[in-house]
């Protein structure tokens, strides 16, 4: 039995890409215009949250203690170098509030949350009950995405306040307990070396890392085709798509920010 | 082979009176992929009656339904639904004409995450009805499939033909003028289809719903022609002898994206057309 490798037009795959580009825009535009259209569905939205929120908590907390840790353990030893390790604390101040801490969120939260939109939504267009809401005359983005943008956004905000958080205190176990820093040195430091720009630079980020999280997980699970084979393929998609899309923006935001507040 | 086309009306009659028919079909192609799926079918569903529409796998019978409820747009063609040319009206139009129509998913379609009586609510509950007069209806539409009992249990909790019939229940809470059935009885065994057939019926005779029936199982259609609601045993019941076809009940077959025939039991059961005598023998 002889297999054909097809080959296939890059014509047809910028198409392809374009459409995707396309679609998605649409549906991000339509899902943000509808917060201005009632119905406006705040139990769902509640829901979300809740879901969102209150369960990404734990994996939040945990990965939010060991970065601070860990920037705090690798940095130290450099530090101490040069008599610096009184520094220690402005370093991961700096690192957790503009850069880590909205970054790991967004990225735990992806992982975790990007996946279960595509999954869910894409069970609902498989089994057809996307098309049963839209005959029972209700709009399934008006009652499924915007609910998950605006919780998702609007959790991330929080999920990453509470990450640094963390972070800081993560950094501070490492800095007092294996290199002695005072405690009061530290949370000295911490709090000077932020300026607006950083607290800025640090919350405006996961707002639009939830944005993103939503939105490519609901597009991918909206254009789900293939049955439960093809949900798989919209779950994986979502996650990687929503993680690079993270890592892309966060680069041009940081950009953006340096461009208009200046470097430090 | 191509399939042969039956005579039928020309578009301009259908066109004529838009408004005298529960569906009118004017016509009507769709193509997926470069694959024509339907091709220029045109019929006409009158109020009050149910139409079967018959066609082997793969002909169109569901894309016809999901036509006539706008969850697809035709690439050309005119769809009249309660006398509303629906072709190009927006989404929010539409949404607007569903409250008019009830439709039951092949695969039931429930919402796995809700319990049955939010199922069977879901129109309700987005109209900002009150409660006491949802659970009232809810109960009502339940009892009509005689699943009272699975108010508080989830889909996953039911068995197939059960939730076929809280699907029914769900199309019907608001009254609509005209029901679409999407193989209401594929997959089920000979006893449970004669309970969603028997309910098919009494819809049809005892409210007058107009409907459109997409069915493999042509007996289920030979069932409705032959049988009717008697209201007063609350039973499906035969048709003495000479009275059968007198019910209003006429069949569509689909072949090869077209109308084949278009015609009540008694012209099919007549037909010289070798397909047609093939398929329902």
């Amino acid at each position: 039995m002889a297999f054909e490798l097809e080959l296939i037009s890059p014509i047809e795959v910028a198409k392809d890409v374009a459409l995707a580009v396309q679609e998605y825009t649409l549906l991000s535009a339509q899902s943000l215009a509808n917060f201005f259209r009632p119905p406006l569905y705040m139990g769902d939205m509640l829901q979300q949250a809740d879901l969102i929120g209150v369960g990404s908590l734990p994996i939040v907390v945990l990965t939010g203690l060991s970065v601070g840790a860990l920037l705090a353990l690798n940095s130290a030893s450099t530090l101490e170098q040069f008599g610096g390790i009184s520094l220690i604390g402005r370093l991961v101040s700096i690192g957790m509030v503009t850069e880590l801490g909205p970054l790991i969120t967004g990225l735990m939260v992806a992982g975790r949350n990007a996946s279960g939109m595509a999954s869910e939504l894409g069970s609902m267009i498989v089994t057809e009950q996307i098309d049963a809401m839209r005959a029972l005359g209700t709009d399934p983005t008006k009652k499924l995405v915007t609910p998950r943008i605006g919780a998702t956004a609007f959790m991330l905000f929080f999920l990453t306040i509470i990450a640094d958080l963390l972070g800081l205190i993560g950094g501070y176990a490492v800095a007092h307990l294996l290199f002695g820093v005072d405690t009061q040195q530290y949370w000295t430091t911490v709090w000077q070396i932020l300026v607006f720009r950083d607290v800025f630079t640090g919350l405006i980020k996961p707002v639009l890392f939830g944005f993103i999280i939503s939105t490519v997980g609901c597009y991918y699970g909206m254009s789900t085709r293939g049955g439960t084979q093809g949900v798989g393929r919209s779950t994986t998609q979502a996650v990687v798509a929503s993680s690079v899309l993270i890592l892309v923006v966060d680069f041009f935001v940081t950009k953006l920010i340096f461009a208009i507040f200046g470097y430090r | 082979m191509s399939a042969p086309t039956l005579p039928i009306e020309s578009p301009a009659a259908l066109v004529a009176n838009p408004s005298g028919y529960a569906i009118e079909f004017d016509n009507v192609s769709i193509a997926f992929d470069e694959k024509v799926v339907l091709d220029r079918i045109s019929f006409r569903l009158p109020h009050g009656e149910t139409k079967a529409v018959f066609g082997v796998a793969g002909s169109g019978k569901s894309t016809l339904l999901k036509l006539a409820i706008g969850l697809l747009r035709p690439d050309s063609g005119r769809i009249y639904v309660l006398g509303e040319e629906i072709t190009h009206m927006s989404e929010q139009e539409l949404f607007e004409l569903r409250r008019r129509v009830g439709i039951v998913f092949q695969e039931s379609a429930l919402f796995d995450s809700l319990k049955v009586y939010e199922n069977v609510a879901f129109r309700l509950m987005q109209e900002g009805i009150s409660s006491a007069e949802i659970e009232r209806r809810v109960r009502e539409a339940l009892r009509f499939v005689e699943l009272e009992r699975t108010y508080d249990m989830y889909p996953s909790e039911l068995s197939g033909g059960m939730r076929r019939r809280v699907a029914i229940a769900r199309a019907i809470i608001t009254e609509p003028e005209v029901l679409l059935y999407d193989s209401p009885t594929g997959g089920l065994d000979p006893v449970t289809s004669n309970t969603i057939v028997e309910l098919i019926v009494k819809q049809r005779d005892v409210y007058k719903t107009s409907a459109l029936m997409v069915t493999h199982r042509l007996q289920d259609a030979f069932t409705m022609a032959t049988h009717y609601f008697d209201k007063a045993t609350n039973k499906m019941v035969a048709l003495p002898k000479g009275q059968h076809c007198e019910v209003p009940l006429s069949f569509l077959i689909l072949r090869d994206g077209k109308v084949i025939f278009d015609g009540d039991a008694h012209q099919l059961a007549t037909s010289r057309d070798e397909y047609i005598r093939e398929y329902i023998s």
